[in-house]
């Protein structure tokens, strides 16, 4: 089956002489430095944009969490309350120290890591960076369009976090979570904050679909010749298919808080029930978005495992067709389980049944890839490198956050689970053990590529084994948690729960560890600067990114690589 | 334990163990999956507990057996085969171990099995599933209704076929549940009562934002929404105290709204009623008993599907249990 494998390493070794021609090309000159970080076109600038971004916003959205863990770690309110620390430090100026400020935490928790870390990492980053690199494309179709979609992000943050400093009604910031259920975001919180956070995701929404626009156009029109849809990495696949989820899922959501807005302020009653609205229509059109949103969090990171996971086995990838269709599936289906979120308001028993099903057949397409990667690595020859750490971490962790997905699915066990602690640790294994473990797999994989310096390996594996330990210890204890009944959102718990919340937040302070070994990782390989190499990992390394020098010249494939089928 | 089931919060009851041995027994949870044990508290959370709290109705031990005899060991052997095959690769794959990869892409066989048998394994919980689920939404002729309106930040009860008396029902502060001896941030002033081994039809609302009427014992989790009246039903077979919380996020007290269930015999029931000046034996009500502002419309038992209570100021639509 020739046209069936991307990865067809030869085809793209020989290819490959282009690229290594351009980084010596006598037209590669940057601008100068604010108009080539500020008013930027290059995709590989606005990429390096992107990460820098997503890690700033991690660390706040982690920081968030690290109050949310201290808050918890005992019953009693510690610290979101008056006399604490928190509101005479200078964070109490831009936290509440009250019951609302957590919620308000917790909120902004939620909403900077989808839209602020994951999103901007995975799509905004790695895809912007690697994308038209890995099709054989200069740069995206639409390169100052990328440069809006960018902006568009910063000036999104920044309308957020000033939610968090002006009055939502019960007191500063919009505390309503971010599903932003009516009629808590709307009667619920008066003030104009819970407006400046829907005007947030309008821009980030914007940012998004505007990004789509351009991948989308980009993959199917500017493949370098030879570049087949079935021969393109599984990377770019993963890309095209959440662009596409994005594409279709936001303008329902941008349409689903236009309606809060209006009912807001200029009196209309979409969710009112008072002037024949519902509040559960709210629900259905958020998780129209939602739900697709949870699978564009993690598929590419699916893309982003295929490729480290086949580099460091010295192998193709297992079953690629079948990997990407097995996206393309996860991406459709991932639009007819919305109402699984909604099993206790009230739906038609018939109705439920079907989402239980729907949401159950997700776990066949899923486990196709999680036995595709295992097979990949089978027979291989697999170097350990931080990457691959990662990516193993990913798979087993990944694979823990499904099955408890499949209990949650079944709507006379999601009774008992709806909204308590197991959903928490349900989505946090596939997300922040999951999407997370796959982003900083992707970074070091691509970390030469990317900075042009080579990170610490002893350095790197450290932060592996103390994040590995550290998330577990947090998230592990909340299954405990949720099947005791701890409900999510709790500001302060019954004595019951202390333990295991005691344990998570011990939990937190590993994590932390490994942050700052994550820092101290990044400084060392600032201030080291070893030199990077072309392609670092040697024969596995077979996608077009790893043909060009590390970093890549500032435009790449000035003449196109010439894809040719697999030859072995 | 006291013959209430509470009170044994902080005191005797649970044995004292180490930290060490209580993550042991914790992880030996998350691998073998068990059935009820004797030592968890009833209508409550148990300290360090890790398992689902004790059922209290039939519904919930079919919740039970279905998560732990079920679920559990599928799930369990699905995590564990995924680790023991990476445990495999890492120790038999790695570039000491095998120098040389093979460059195998594709074998059919495999990838047929590996599709099929999810597919064989969810149809399997399916069947389980969906008889559970159907469990849960048929509900046997309801021997009193109770119904009940989600605040910010508290509860109201109302009895319709008892003469339609209401009443709100609070956290009780934490001197006042240290000095009851009760658990603080579960326990309540006026509890839900009900009696032991009736089919209790409740009707749920909210009056402001969304709340979510929960009670782990019963496997009860119905939202409270305004504007639509959610219907959901248990039959508690132990006379006890079961304490449940609001599952919606519902604001700043979101924390601080728990749903007590007193679970009382027949007798005791009667008198409960009698002294909120409700009326006994089911019999029909005249409305508006109460005085509150949710005092219903009589409510004819057993046809839920036209049954129209005065939620809020709009027309309602009922729906069934979930």
């Amino acid at each position: 089956m020739a046209t069936a494998d991307p990865t067809a390493t030869s085809a793209y070794r020989d290819a490959g002489h282009v690229g290594a021609h351009d980084a010596h090309g006598h037209h590669d000159h940057t601008p100068p430095f604010f108009t080539r970080w500020f008013l930027s076109t290059n995709h590989k600038d606005i990429g390096i944009l992107y990460i820098i971004f997503a890690i700033f916003a991690g660390m706040v959205g982690g920081a968030l969490s690290g109050l949310i863990r201290w808050e918890l770690a005992a019953p009693g309110i510690q610290i979101f309350q008056p006399d604490s620390w928190l509101a005479h430090s200078f964070l109490g100026h831009i936290i509440e120290a009250s019951k609302h400020g957590y919620n308000v935490v917790v909120t902004a928790h939620a909403l900077i890591m989808i839209f602020f870390m994951v999103m901007p990492a995975m799509i905004g980053g790695f895809g912007n960076f690697f994308v038209p690199i890995m099709i054989g494309a200069p740069d995206m179709a639409f390169p100052r369009m990328n440069n809006i979609s960018f902006w568009l992000l910063i000036a999104s943050f920044i309308v957020l976090c000033t939610s968090l400093m002006v009055d939502g009604g019960p007191g500063r910031g919009f505390g309503g979570g971010w599903t932003m259920y009516p009629p808590l975001s709307t009667t619920g919180h008066t003030g104009p904050a819970m407006d400046l956070v829907i005007l947030s995701l309008h821009l980030a929404g914007a940012s998004s679909i505007l990004g789509a626009i351009n991948f989308i156009t980009t993959i199917f029109n500017m493949r370098a010749p030879g570049m087949t849809l079935h021969r393109m990495p599984l990377f770019v696949w993963s890309v095209l298919v959440t662009v596409f989820l994005l594409l279709l899922s936001l303008p329902v959501l941008a349409g689903a808080i236009t309606m809060l807005l209006t009912d807001r302020n200029f009196g209309t009653s979409f969710f009112n029930p008072a002037g024949g609205g519902d509040p559960v229509m709210y629900q259905h059109l958020f998780w129209f978005f939602g739900h697709p949103e949870v699978y564009i969090l993690i598929l590419p990171g699916f893309g982003m495992i295929s490729h480290i996971v086949a580099t460091f086995s010295r192998k193709p990838v297992f079953g690629y067709l079948a990997m990407a269709y097995a996206m393309v599936a996860i991406g459709v289906v991932g639009f007819v389980v919305w109402a699984h979120h909604m099993f206790t308001v009230g739906l038609n028993v018939n109705l439920q049944a079907y989402f239980s099903a729907a949401t159950m057949i997700i776990a066949v397409p899923t486990g196709i890839k999680v036995f595709s990667w295992i097979a990949t690595m089978w027979g291989g020859s697999i170097d350990f490198k931080t990457p691959m750490l990662f990516a193993v971490g990913f798979i087993f962790l990944f694979t823990v956050g499904g099955v408890t997905g499949v209990v949650l699915s079944n709507a006379g066990v999601d009774y008992s689970f709806q909204d308590t602690y197991y959903v928490v640790a349900h989505f946090h294994y596939v997300l922040s053990l999951g999407a997370v473990f796959a982003i900083f797999a992707g970074f070091y994989y691509w970390f030469e590529k990317m900075w042009g310096v080579k990170y610490n390996e002893i350095l790197g594996a450290t932060h592996f084994w103390l994040m590995f330990v550290g998330v577990n210890i947090v998230f592990f204890p909340m299954h405990f948690l949720g099947a005791q009944g701890m409900p999510r959102r709790y500001v302060d718990y019954p004595d019951a729960f202390a333990f295991w919340n005691k344990v998570s937040s011990t939990g937190y302070l590993i994590t932390l560890v490994a942050v700052g070994v994550f820092l101290i990782m990044l400084v060392e390989a600032i201030v080291r600067r070893r030199a990077a190499v072309a392609n670092p990992w040697g024969e596995g390394a077979t996608t077009l990114e790893w043909t060009l020098s590390s970093p890549p010249p500032y435009h790449q494939f000035n003449d196109l690589p010439v894809i040719t089928p697999d030859m072995h | 334990m006291s013959d209430k089931g509470f009170g044994v919060m902080s005191s005797s009851g649970i044995r004292r163990t180490t930290l060490s041995q209580r993550v042991g027994l914790a992880l030996l949870a998350a691998f073998v999956a068990t059935s009820a044990r004797a030592d968890q508290l009833l209508g409550q959370p148990t300290p360090g507990g890790y398992d689902l709290q004790p059922a209290g109705d039939a519904l919930k031990r079919q919740v039970i057996f279905f998560h732990n005899d079920i679920l559990m060991p599928i799930i369990t052997g699905i995590s564990l085969f995924v680790l023991g095959l990476l445990i495999y690769v890492v120790i038999r794959f790695n570039k000491r171990a095998n120098p040389t990869p093979s460059q195998f892409t594709h074998n059919t066989t495999i990838e047929v099995a590996w599709t099929a048998a999810p597919v064989l394994i969810l149809m399997f919980i399916a069947i389980f599933s969906f008889r559970l689920l159907y469990a849960y939404h048929d509900m046997p002729k309801p021997d009193l209704t109770v119904k009940v309106t989600g605040n910010q930040w508290y509860w109201s009860y109302a009895y319709p076929d008892q003469g339609g008396f209401n009443f709100d029902s609070n956290m009780l502060p934490e001197d006042k549940a240290k000095a009851a001896n009760v658990p603080y941030r579960l326990a309540v002033d006026n509890p839900m009562v009900v009696p032991v081994g009736k089919v209790v039809r409740v009707l749920v609302t909210g009056a402001d934002v969304i709340h979510d009427f929960a009670n782990p014992a019963f496997g009860l989790k119905t939202d409270a929404v305004p504007g639509r009246v959610n219907e959901t039903w248990f039959k508690a077979e132990k006379a006890g105290v079961y304490y449940g919380q609001c599952s919606e996020l519902c604001g700043v007290n979101h924390a601080f709204m728990p749903i007590e269930i007193d679970v009382v015999d027949a007798a005791k029931f009667n008198a409960w009623v009698g002294a909120h000046g409700g009326k006994l034996n089911g019999a029909p009500a005249s409305s508006g008993a109460g005085g509150g502002a949710t005092g219903p419309a009589p409510v004819p038992t057993p046809t839920p599907p036209t049954v129209n209570t005065t939620a809020s100021a709009v027309a309602t639509k009922i729906s069934s249990r979930g």
